[in-house]
């Protein structure tokens, strides 16, 4: 099976029903994908399918072939990062940080379709990924000063 | 509170000085110093000033012996070092380092002391001081109660001085220019010259030197960092997906493993089927293991999946069939036989209960499970009579020992390399993951072996919050509240998780009690009694501990008084207040709330003050109730911590604190049925989502004399506040959690 991560073909031995999750992680060794739940409870996993949100514990291994499949390391990197990523740093979101690269990856496909989100999509959008340090007060205004950096650009 | 202050400080001598591990009784073994952990892991070229910091050719080294969950406990401790050092604090290199006996934690023996403040004599304080020698003679290096700030706040800042003089005197000697002619800036020691020493370079001249001992730290007036917006040191890494946590480990040759556990809680594993699972694709191994079976594959998915193909006979959990079962073994606690404490019996309760109309009410806290987002895992490999690990944990020295024991070998020869953990709120105290981890790496030796919990196994499988219930007569006066009496009843936290370590603890169980006993509040008849349930579910320390439930208890209590005596929340308990720092904590909530009694139009406003791990914390919390249930709209916090280190990391952690707490208190619990969990996954325990949160305001004081850690003490007000605003804009009167069990939350 062929999977294309962050711009990169993979072949890949696995199961057809293999969660697209446990091939980045264990197969691939990309683990800034997070396992939480694995019922798409607490969206640690998310990344994004032909630029979609996803969440990667329940998308089948074959299922993404032949997708774009974005995690939160082709997102940005620490030397070259994301708009949402210097949000997140500019104000200091994380505490334990394990939930944060899924709530990036959701953050960052909500400000592509929407780059001016009002509090209220922010709510209905971002309530799928659990945090359980509580970064809900940071993660708001990080959206909000991500969204006025990817205007200005 | 002088006799305190003279026990504390000490405990504190003691400790700087303190002792080897080894199971010794008496005080003055106790008194023995402890071995120094690092001297034996120094490579040559390294020279080591203190077990606290390391300095190297590359550097500044932070000896953390204080794990870090999130809490931002390797930030602080390096802010602490970078303030005394001269140094950026970007360069500061964080590294666990190796477990050991002098890192034992002595703001939690501290804690553990206070409850001891000697009321009944002689005879008491030796029985419960026991806990604080205990806990030095295990040289229990725990991270835990709050204790990273107040337990390193002096050792790291005089470690530090006492580096950056001897580096001095170490440039002192290289170049023959007077110690005191020099001085320190960026990392290098300046000479009048204008040239700079690299602390780098000075690695081997600090080899010819002696230590420079009793270097008083910096006054605060000095301070270049601390206390100023500072950008946390793991922020970058945490926002890239590039912080590597235990779940993350990878060592060559890894296998994965997955674990079947007996459902119903500690009962035992009794014969097992597992000839499907054995010829799934990548299963290379089933075994045995306590308590249920383990799968080892080539993949954590393929692991997960085998994990659950196994048939498995389960012997049955002790503990009580239902949880009204459970209930009632609390109910059946409140007796004479099983009063565990009384610090807290002011006036004459039972006169004043006798004079005047009595006001009941009875109060019930659940278990609660820990849940934090990332799986417990735990990486073991044992060969030639060695074993080393990678896990997060809190408990390094439980770790250390507890491998050793299921290898067969010394705890010297386990080596433990602690990880980054994705959240614990107290889960990582317990070990159980590391156990069975090593379990499975000694039938397979030279294998690394990670065990990774999935969700459902991890949550459950631990070990909750304590259970408890609380039972509340009271009388008012002439609009005034005039006597409480709480009764709360609990099983002891504190023997159950020190239990499954082997060791006992003596003496009342404070935290039955805690952030009730120490209310500040002079009710003219107020007393506080503790009794100990037997043992139900096994349980274990949750953020804040006892204050999670007691503080709820006596604050809902207490308002329930005020109600009754036609009084204002809030200015009743300032008329109470006879603590000059809890009430500075009460006036600014007030003010930043400004508080003005009853709102009206569905508005509701409560206030809450709970004194845990020795910071008042006062919060207000308001709430709309409206067609589709409650909203929570705003929180207003304040608490006193003596210094705020990192003002941005102090009010994250804060408002962390309170969703943590409202979450909870508003939608979760464990139940049991037959000794099994109900709830597996977040579907069944859900927690405070983005949309449910409240905007919340949060002020730190600076009053008092001691600096003291925020990670816990934000949590126990935020859940009275709570059901004293839905009180307020309702008129229903919440006296369980959760609170969706009664009311609609939006």
């Amino acid at each position: 099976m062929r999977l294309t991560v962050d711009g990169v073909a993979h072949e890949v031995d696995v199961e057809a029903d293999m969660p697209l999750l446990w091939v980045l992680r264990d197969e691939l060794k990309i683990k800034g994908v997070k396992y939480g739940c694995g019922i798409a409870q607490c969206g640690a996993c998310t990344v994004h399918l032909d630029g979609a949100a996803v969440r990667s514990c329940q998308v089948w291994a074959e299922d993404a072939e032949g997708a774009e499949i974005t995690t939160i390391q082709g997102l940005g990197q620490p030397e070259a990062l994301h708009a949402v990523q210097a949000a997140w740093i500019e104000h200091q979101v994380a505490q334990c940080g394990y939930c944060q690269s899924g709530q990036i990856m959701q953050a960052a496909a909500l400000l592509a379709e929407d780059p001016a989100p009002s509090d209220a999509v922010i709510d209905e959008v971002m309530s799928g990924n659990l945090c359980r340090c509580g970064t809900y007060p940071r993660i708001r205004a990080a959206i909000h000063s991500a969204a006025a950096r990817l205007r200005e650009a | 509170m002088g006799r305190l202050k003279t026990f504390t400080r000490r405990a504190f001598l003691v400790g700087s000085a303190a002792v080897a591990g080894g199971v010794a009784f008496g005080i003055y073994t106790v008194r023995k110093p402890h071995e120094n952990p690092l001297a034996d892991s120094l490579a040559p070229g390294e020279a080591a000033l203190t077990p606290y910091l390391r300095l190297d050719a590359r550097g500044v080294t932070l000896i953390t012996p204080r794990a870090d969950m999130g809490q931002g406990a390797y930030h602080v401790q390096a802010a602490l070092l970078a303030e005394e050092l001269d140094l950026d604090l970007a360069e500061v290199r964080t590294d666990p380092g190796p477990p050991g006996a002098a890192y034992w934690n002595t703001a939690l023996a501290e804690e553990a002391a206070e409850f001891s403040v000697p009321s009944e004599g002689l005879m008491r304080t030796v029985a419960e001081t026991a806990v604080g020698a205990v806990m030095k003679m295990m040289g229990m290096q725990i991270t835990g109660g709050s204790t990273t700030v107040p337990d390193q706040f002096d050792k790291l800042r005089a470690a530090a001085a006492s580096a950056r003089e001897t580096l001095k005197a170490a440039a002192a000697h290289q170049t023959g220019v007077a110690a005191d002619k020099l001085r320190t800036e960026n990392g290098q020691v300046l000479l009048p010259d204008g040239s700079a020493l690299p602390y780098a370079a000075l690695t081997p001249a600090l080899a010819q030197v002696e230590v420079v001992q009793d270097v008083p730290p910096r006054d605060p007036s000095q301070w270049r960092q601390l206390g100023q917006p500072m950008q946390r040191i793991d922020i970058l890494a945490k926002s890239t997906g590039t912080q590597v946590y235990g779940i993350d480990v990878e060592i060559d040759g890894m296998a994965h493993a997955a674990v079947k556990l007996n459902p119903a809680q500690g009962g035992e594993m009794r014969g097992f089927d597992a000839s499907v699972a054995e010829k799934m694709r990548g299963v290379q191994a089933v075994l045995p293991v306590t308590g249920g079976v383990a799968v080892v594959a080539d993949n954590t998915w393929r692991a997960f999946q085998a994990a659950q193909a196994i048939e498995v006979q389960w012997g049955p959990a002790e503990m009580p069939a239902t949880m009204a079962d459970h209930w009632q073994a609390l109910a059946d606690a409140f007796t004479e036989d099983a009063r565990d404490s009384r610090q807290r019996d002011d006036g004459d309760v039972d006169t004043a209960l006798e004079a005047a109309e009595v006001i009941e009410a009875e109060y019930r806290a659940p278990y609660l499970a820990h849940a934090p987002l990332e799986p417990i895992s735990a990486v073991v490999r044992v060969r030639d009579g060695k074993a080393e690990v990678w896990t997060g944990t809190q408990v390094p020295r439980f770790v250390q020992k507890n491998v050793a024991a299921i290898a067969g070998i010394a705890a010297e020869d386990v080596t433990l390399h602690v990880q980054m953990m994705g959240g614990s709120f107290g889960h990582r105290l317990e070990d159980e993951v590391v156990r069975r981890a090593a379990e499975i790496a000694v039938q397979m030796p030279g294998v690394p072996i990670k065990l990774t919990y999935s969700r459902e196994e991890d949550m459950t499988h631990d070990f909750p919050r304590q259970i408890a219930m609380a039972r509340l007569r009271g009388t008012v006066d002439a609009g005034q509240v005039a006597a409480m009496d709480l009764s709360i009843a609990s099983p002891s936290v504190m023997v159950s998780q020190m239990g499954r370590q082997g060791i006992s603890v003596p003496g009342p169980d404070s935290q039955i009690v805690a952030g009730a006993w120490n209310a500040p509040f002079a009710i003219p008849h107020h007393r506080v009694t503790g009794y100990r349930a037997a043992p139900l579910a096994p349980i274990s320390s949750w953020r804040s501990v006892g204050a999670s439930h007691a503080g709820f208890f006596h604050n809902a209590a207490l308002d329930e008084l005020i109600h009754a005596a036609g009084a204002d929340p809030l200015a009743e308990r300032l008329r109470l207040c006879n603590d000059p720092l809890a009430r500075h904590v009460l006036e600014a909530v007030g003010e930043m709330s400004s508080w003005e009694g009853v709102l009206g139009d569905g508005r509701g406003r409560g206030v809450a003050l709970t004194t845990s791990f020795d910071v008042r914390c006062a919060e207000v919390v308001e709430v709309r109730a409206t067609d589709d249930g409650i909203r929570l709209e705003k929180v207003w916090v304040a608490a006193e911590v003596g210094r705020v280190l990192d003002p941005v990391n102090f009010e994250n952690l804060v408002q962390g604190g309170v969703i943590f707490a409202l979450g909870h208190a508003i939608h979760s619990e464990i139940t049991y049925r037959d000794g099994r969990a109900e709830q597996s996954n977040y579907d069944g325990y859900p927690a405070m989502r983005l949309y449910q949160t409240p905007k919340i305001a949060v002020r730190g004081l600076e009053n008092g004399d001691r600096v003291r850690g925020i990670g816990e003490p934000p949590v126990p007000p935020a859940a009275p506040a709570l059901a004293s605003a839905i009180f307020a804009a309702t008129g229903t009167r919440l006296r369980e959690m959760p609170f969706a069990k009664f009311v609609d939350f939006v």
